[in-house]
């Protein structure tokens, strides 16, 4: 009896890891983003390009690792289009970013039908080209340390970049000049920071790694892309950023909450337990909302987040 | 992301109609593009469109079915627009609005024409309270309507599933509910059309008999006349005066002795009733039912995009959400014609709303070409 209630927790932990990852890829795109000012809505349709990017290229090369990468440019290149208007065009970013949405799956499902037989369902990658398990067959299959270890290569990169955009946002140049412009892009810029330059890379580089999580979906997760696959994550991904109060390691943790939501959801689902599946679904929306209440007072938001930077704007 | 924005939202949106024509134009260019580099022939793609809406009465009349929860959904996310907020929440208003009347609509007992009005009613109610509660977050909390909105839409969604799975409401061997009773029915004599008397009387009418044969209900009627309820309230009463005060500058509002906080609680209820209505039309004039929702439905995120082609106003709208249902409703139609993704509908719809984000990229143009001009002139 101990033993499975071990094993239980096991499962429950795996899976938490394994539905957070996506969600913290994507969290982390978003915390490059809105740190630098530029509030990005349009995680979701950057997520779901490159969910479908992931998948399909990682079908025709049989290279999860090639996949994953054109995952992260598929994102960027989307992100761009945020970018030049957001920041050339100084637009309502929440605009800008609700185009994206339409652009992002409207862009997937097109090129699902011409490269798959009329299908917005990507063809099966098969299980050796996936990405790979570091920690397959090294525990005892199905024990404690093998049902919470035994994941996928990206969910261990998804913790180990948590800290490289950590150490980078709060001990690097670079870094700095990021928060400045999200802060008062104004008085970076009298600094000689150029505030254009580094907010397109922060919104380039918050597409790449919403690009990652559709991937981390779509060749990890399960093995190709399909219509509702992303469907909404890339919400609760923004929602991990603003509950993680804009910080890499407060979002990974938000992520790991939902995921956690999500893993007791699967778990409980196969128990026939009588807790409904969808009051816990929602779970993670009503936590967040009342966080956010809250949040009352608390100034935690970037500064400049959401405005456009206008040169000689006085 | 609040202050700067809301006034440039307004902005934007005064004095737009031209940017918007020429937006939906660059829009079908680029849809034009792409469909031409995965090798189709965007002519007829578009001709196929077009043909697939207009050749046949019924098509015309499914296009309008199509238009109407979004036309609805649009005028709410216009409304919240108008006062400053943007009211991303039209899905969950939605789903709310299309629950309860799909509720209301099969276990209340009344008689005809009441059943509808009852049922509208709650469902307003419903919705109401429902982007109540983003309005009330912002003025008591200050949390953003976009991020409330947002959770608010995903909570909608599971309440929904979670509503329509409950045992003596749904349909046994089935994912969605019991359809409502005849009596809460909006169709446009539904029964009527499929007896011998009407089938005959049709069979002298090849219009009306065509027009007929879709599932035409009074949607459109209700959409039009909330169009200009939208358009009385916001321009003839004090309190739309109010609500667009607070939009365009809400500490000269305030100063003015307007409530701000009020001001945004009732917009938000408003824009709420508005978008379940949308449900409501929905639920009583084509599905009659609601189902489990494996995924958004995308009516008030349409509605975002109906709304910012209609430049926010009412009018603008009715026109905007007709162009959506064409689309919607044509562009399927390239894929049985053509085998070409009809997705290139969100394509166009994507860069339409991308180009009206960015008035300045066509103004930009317009200056650069008034520029040359200029200069061969000076020559």
């Amino acid at each position: 009896m101990e033993g499975s209630l071990i094993l239980t927790i096991g499962f429950i932990l795996g899976t938490t890891l394994m539905y957070a990852t996506p969600l913290i890829y994507t969290a982390l795109g978003g915390v490059i983003s809105e740190n630098a000012g530029v509030v990005n809505i349009g995680l979701e349709g950057m997520m779901t390009i490159g969910a479908f990017t992931g998948a399909a290229v990682g079908y025709f090369t049989g290279n999860p690792w090639l996949a994953f990468i054109a995952a992260g440019l598929a994102g960027g290149f989307l992100a761009l289009f945020h970018a030049i208007a957001s920041v050339s065009f100084a637009a309502d970013q929440v605009v800008s970013g609700i185009a994206i949405n339409f652009l992002g799956p409207g862009l997937a499902l097109f090129l699902s039908r011409i490269f798959f037989e009329g299908a917005t369902m990507t063809k099966s990658i098969s299980l050796n080209d996936k990405i790979p398990r570091p920690f397959n067959g090294i525990f005892p299959q199905n024990s404690i340390l093998d049902l919470i270890f035994n994941q996928y290569a990206t969910v261990y990169l998804a913790f180990f970049l948590v800290f490289i955009v950590w150490y980078s946002l709060y001990k690097t140049k670079f870094g700095l000049r990021l928060r400045a412009v999200g802060e008062h892009p104004k008085a970076a810029d009298t600094l000689g920071v150029n505030v254009y330059k580094i907010r397109y890379w922060a919104v380039i580089l918050s597409g790449v790694f919403a690009g990652f999580g559709g991937a981390a979906m779509s060749i990890a997760v399960v093995s190709n892309f399909r219509p509702t696959l992303i469907s909404g994550q890339g919400f609760i991904a923004l929602a991990a950023v603003i509950f993680g109060k804009w910080k890499p390691q407060g979002a990974m943790l938000a992520a790991l909450l939902f995921g956690g939501a999500q893993g007791l959801t699967v778990y409980l689902g196969g128990t026939g337990i009588q807790v409904s599946s969808q009051i816990l679904a929602m779970l993670p929306y009503v936590i967040t909302l009342i966080v956010l209440i809250g949040f009352v007072g608390k100034a935690v938001s970037p500064a400049a987040n959401g405005v456009a930077y206008e040169k000689g704007e006085r | 992301m609040d202050k700067a924005k809301n006034s440039k939202l307004l902005s934007m949106f005064s004095g737009t109609f031209g940017f918007t024509i020429i937006s939906i134009l660059i829009g079908l260019g680029i849809g034009a593009i792409v469909l031409l580099i995965a090798g189709f022939n965007p002519i007829e793609a578009y001709g196929i469109m077009l043909s697939g809406v207009f050749s046949k009465p019924k098509y015309i009349a499914y296009a309008i079915i199509y238009a109407t929860p979004l036309i609805i959904t649009g005028l709410s996310v216009a409304f919240a627009f108008r006062t400053g907020l943007f009211n991303i929440g039209a899905e969950g208003q939605y789903i709310v609005g299309a629950l309860v009347a799909a509720l209301t609509g099969y276990f209340f007992n009344l008689p005809p024409f009441i059943h509808v009005i009852v049922v509208f009613l709650f469902a307003a109610t419903a919705a109401g309270l429902w982007g109540g509660i983003a309005g009330f977050l912002k003025a008591r909390f200050g949390v953003h309507e976009v991020i409330s909105t947002i959770m608010l839409n995903w909570i909608a969604l599971y309440l929904n599933n979670y509503v329509v799975n409950l045992n003596g409401f749904k349909k046994p061997q089935s994912e969605a509910s019991y359809e409502i009773l005849n009596t809460a029915n909006i169709s446009l004599l539904s029964e009527w059309k499929l007896s011998d008397a009407g089938r005959e009387w049709l069979s002298n009418f090849p219009f009306l008999a065509d027009l007929m044969r879709a599932p035409v209900n009074f949607g459109f009627m209700i959409a039009l006349l909330l169009a200009l309820i939208v358009w009385f309230i916001l321009n003839k009463t004090t309190l739309g005066y109010e609500l667009r005060a607070v939009g365009f500058n809400k500490y000269a509002a305030e100063y003015g002795g307007i409530g701000v906080k009020k001001s945004i609680i009732t917009s938000m209820v408003i824009a709420g009733a508005l978008a379940g209505l949308a449900g409501a039309v929905q639920v009583l004039g084509v599905t009659n039912k609601v189902a489990v929702l494996a995924a958004m439905e995308g009516y008030g995120f349409n509605g975002i995009a109906v709304s910012l082609i209609g430049a926010n106003t009412a009018f603008g709208n009715v026109f905007a959400g007709l162009l959506f249902g064409a689309l919607n409703y044509g562009g399927p139609k390239i894929q049985s014609g053509l085998q070409a993704p009809s997705e290139v509908v969100d394509i166009v719809i994507g860069t339409i709303v991308f180009f009206i984000a960015i008035p300045g990229f066509i103004k930009m143009l317009l200056t650069l070409r008034s520029k040359k001009r200029g200069d061969t002139n000076g020559r």
